[in-house]
């Protein structure tokens, strides 16, 4: 049987996907769940996104004109929320479910009625969410970061912000459960873990975070819960707690938490820059080896965030050095980016403008994040705008402008047919221009002396906070672009080819764009030795 | 929108950098900063620079044909232990300034800070002056309740400035009443977090003569960016006079709660209190915000028996976010905004209460 036939695969139920909101709401097929993710992504982007444009609106002029001081801080609260639990990392496990079984040559993902779950439960959990801004005192609006004892005076919400948490941790556990088994288990035969598409590496480099911080934000929220409503004093000092201990235990989960939402991101981009260079990754062990570096380095830096508490000098030393080591793996990565681009052959599809666009500017976020590092500097810089603009650098221009990379990479494979380039030439230009609009002044106003999370500021203040709302307000309205290329790509457009991209190596570019509904049913062949960009294509040009 | 873009040159402050500021430390930390700040951008403009290069030269359109090299151990150890070398050279002169900051020995005087939900409150510790410091203009709070042009450091201004001595070392310890605060002045170079419960210390000692701003720098609640810092460092000369003047102002304010009020000079009292202390969640009509802050026009608390008034104002309400004022506002001003209360839209109790009363029941 040809190799094209064996990839395919034989279907031994004649029926394919199920009929109607059956298919959908019993999905187990990882490339309907993969859809499913992205979706609801895209809506809570969408929703957030909404949110940004309230606070921005607010802060486009010195004094109150839209909002109340309470709204304003479930604005930003909410804000956050939905950005990294609904939008970005629901993303990652959406390209992760779409990709992974292909790229690793597996027929689904190893718990296929789990997977099903782990989605199920995120409409569940944000409708809980929203539905605390109607609640009597209104949405949480302490931060996403949730301090006691500010977070223990949010009213009737508090309970319901618990439990939406912990229905979105359940999720992300279980799913990462699921990805950690299918990479050890469900490779095609003679498919080494050092043969793997890096994407698939730093996925299951962040399934393992995952799972070893997303129960310690569970502990985080249900102390704060006893201490509510049970009587426990874990975070008041009366009671002989702390409201100090939150912020460790939080924390120990928020930092290795952006690193969940950033090494999935490395990997899109360690795909599409390869492929657009006509070039192999360069140092592609070296950058298994950075990821988990970075991956481990995240677990001991989380105090970071809390130089300002009132650390021993030895804490506030320890975390400082760790912190900085942190460059040294990150910017590894970044070279070897730029070493995969030097002496290619370069074309600048929508892709690859997103991926280069990563590389830029997340490296500007990474650079205010070693200055941030610098615990004495940071005494000057915490809670400032400083580190609004830092923490939007690495996520937006870092982690969203990744996943439309993926997005726009791999629609051809998934639709059948090719996004339009022009409009999608357009959206990434101006969606490129206006974030920089957007943020690049925050470092300024932080440097200048504006705190964050404040609803109104001092006059002086005024130009480039102006300046940001109206990149804020461009940047919200060229995304509309965004959804108009993926609906009219799902809808038709030119045929895809099965390797979409001509420079496009993996397994997952053998099979027919759109794939078959189960793909791989026979593992395919992989040539022993052969070179991670070779496995499918072992003399490829 | 069209006319505030027209209105912008008004405000015309187009501030790109941290203040070097006028302490010893925060001049040292700007260095620290610049130094930094520095290093990244020469390696950005490297690394930035290639990749220009690159994607103008190695371009299929150009005809470039791909190479095939994918790994280097040389250069990868190379631009391994170069950026570490750099790190390292980072965090001397970090380490140095951060011992340098965290000595806070042989003060020559102490600042008790702590923060309330929001305001901050000030006691000399040695000279046992004690004052609460609030924003003049509470207003700022209420959707369009003020003009931020036409008012004088707009967010920035306090009916009570702390007052400094130059060139003197100054040890603060700084803590809070309710939920976290951060005592932040930029012109000094550092903040502290304001914990419940515990007590941060940090010292500065500020050689330039002047008045610095700064606001809160940690979320706590709807009035977060309103609770300013003002301070003003003076000659020694000067400060020892306002000592001073604080213990005669401390004498007459127990004169006026030793003495008889009339109504009206209660409730007029009263109303300034109310603006600066209450109106923040009761609203300046006393109608509160459902959901959140209790109504007081026509509500049973403010019509009710007075002694359990007296009692909320001065102790609060557990399990609520109305906060025990016994330690914020003298005897006169809480006998005068509860009769202020009492009398004010529609409730018209026609009680009077006496700062003597207040004193009986701390």
């Amino acid at each position: 049987m040809s190799e094209y036939q064996e990839a395919i695969g034989r279907d031994d139920h004649q029926d394919g996907p199920a009929k109607g909101i059956r298919r959908w709401l019993f999905a187990t097929n990882h490339k309907d769940i993969g859809t499913l993710y992205l979706v609801f992504s895209l809506i809570m982007f969408i929703t957030g996104g909404l949110m940004a444009m309230i606070i921005r609106a607010e802060l486009f002029q010195p004094g109150l004109q839209v909002v109340d001081p309470g709204f304003f801080n479930s604005m930003t609260t909410m804000h956050a929320l939905i950005m990294v639990f609904g939008a970005v990392m629901p993303a990652f496990v959406g390209l992760a479910n779409w990709m992974i079984p292909m790229m690793v040559g597996a027929p689904d993902m190893a718990l296929p009625r789990l997977n099903n779950w782990s989605f199920w439960i995120l409409p569940f959990a944000f409708a809980i969410l929203l539905s605390t801004l109607f609640m009597e005192g209104g949405g949480p609006a302490a931060g996403w970061t949730m301090y006691p004892p500010l977070m223990l005076q949010t009213g009737d919400a508090l309970p319901f912000v618990i439990f939406s948490i912990h229905l979105m941790g359940m999720s992300s556990i279980m799913g990462a459960i699921n990805i950690i088994a299918t990479i050890l288990n469900m490779r095609a035969p003679g498919l080494h873990l050092m043969q793997m598409p890096l994407f698939v590496w730093t996925w299951l480099i962040t399934a393992f975070l995952l799972i070893a911080v997303m129960p310690v934000l569970a502990g985080a929220v249900t102390m704060l819960l006893t201490d509510g409503f049970f009587g426990t004093s874990f975070f008041d000092a009366a009671g002989g707690g702390d409201p100090v201990l939150f912020q460790h235990i939080f924390w120990f989960f928020g930092h290795p938490e952006v690193y969940i939402m950033i090494l999935p991101a490395f990997g899109v981009v360690s795909e599409i820059i390869p492929t657009f260079s006509r070039k192999p990754l360069f140092g592609y062990s070296t950058m298994v080896y950075a990821t988990a570096s970075i991956a481990f380095l995240s677990l001991i830096v989380w105090a970071h965030h809390m130089f300002t508490v009132g650390m021993p000098l030895a804490g506030e030393l320890f975390f400082m050095y760790a912190t900085m080591l942190i460059a040294v793996p990150t910017g590894v990565k970044v070279f070897n980016w730029v070493s995969t681009m030097w002496r290619g052959s370069m074309t600048f599809e929508t892709p690859m403008l997103f991926a280069l666009a990563f590389v830029v500017l997340f490296t500007i976020g990474g650079f205010s994040g070693v200055m941030l590092a610098i615990t004495p500097a940071d005494f000057q810089y915490h809670d400032t705008y400083f580190v609004v603009a830092h923490f939007h650098y690495v996520l937006v221009t870092g982690s969203i402008f990744a996943i439309m990379a993926g997005v726009y990479y791999w629609l051809p494979k998934w639709t059948g047919h090719q996004y339009p380039e022009r409009l999608g030439k357009w959206h990434f230009w101006l969606s490129v221009i206006f974030v920089n609009v957007l943020f690049f002044p925050q470092h300024f106003l932080g440097l200048a002396g504006m705190p964050r999370r404040i609803p109104d500021y001092a006059v002086q203040f005024a130009e480039f906070n102006m300046i940001s709302s109206i990149g804020a307000f461009c940047f919200g309205v060229t995304q509309l672009l965004f959804v108009v290329v993926i609906i009219r790509t799902v809808i038709g457009g030119k045929r895809a080819q099965a390797r979409s991209w001509e420079g496009a190596r993996g397994l997952e570019w053998l099979l027919p764009s759109p794939p078959p509904y189960h793909s791989f049913t026979t593992p395919p062949e992989i040539h022993p030795d052969a070179h991670p960009r070779e496995i499918a294509h072992p003399a490829g040009p | 929108m069209l006319l505030a873009l027209v209105a912008a040159p008004v405000w015309a402050d187009w501030a790109l950098n941290m203040p070097e500021g006028v302490t010893p430390i925060s001049r040292e930390v700007f260095r620290l900063h610049m130094i930094i700040l520095t290093i990244c951008a020469l390696i950005g403009v490297g690394v930035f620079g290639a990749m220009i290069f690159s994607i103008v030269k190695h371009r299929k359109s150009r005809g470039a044909v791909a190479a095939h090299f994918h790994h280097s151990t040389r250069i990868e150890i190379l631009w391994t232990t170069i950026p570490f070398l750099i790190l390292v050279a980072m965090a001397i002169p970090a380490t140095v300034t951060l011992l340098a900051m965290e000595d806070t020995i042989e003060a020559d005087m102490t600042v008790k800070v702590t923060g309330y939900q929001w305001k901050w409150k000030y006691d000399y510790v040695e000279d046992g002056i004690s004052f609460v410091s609030s924003i003049t203009h509470p207003e700022a709070l209420e959707l369009a309740g003020i003009d931020p042009l036409a008012t004088e450091n707009f967010l920035l201004d306090v009916d009570n400035m702390l007052v400094l001595p130059l060139n003197t070392k100054v040890r603060f310890l700084i803590t809070s009443d309710d939920v976290i605060h951060s005592w932040w002045v930029p012109d000094f170079g550092w903040k502290r977090d304001a914990i419940p419960g515990f007590i941060n210390d940090a010292w500065t000692l500020i050689d330039e003569p002047g008045i610095y701003r700064g606001q809160c720098a940690e979320l706590c609640g709807v009035g977060h960016g309103f609770m300013p810092i003002v301070v003003a460092v003076v000659e020694q000369e000067e400060y020892l006079a306002w000592v001073e003047e604080q213990a005669g102002a401390a004498a007459a304010v127990a004169a006026e709660a030793a003495r008889e009020w009339i109504l009206e000079e209660l409730v007029a009292h009263g109303e300034q209190v109310y603006r600066i202390q209450c109106a923040v969640c009761h609203q300046a009509a006393g109608q509160g915000i459902s959901g959140a802050f209790p109504a007081l026009a026509g509500a049973p608390s403010a019509t009710g028996p007075i002694e359990a008034h007296i009692d909320i104002v001065l102790n609060g309400r557990a399990g609520t976010a109305m906060q025990a004022f016994s330690a914020l506002l003298n005897d006169t001003d809480i006998a005068a905004v509860i009769t202020y209360e009492r009398n004010a839209w529609g409730n018209d109790m026609g009680d009077a209460v006496q700062p003597r009363e207040i004193a009986a029941k701390r």
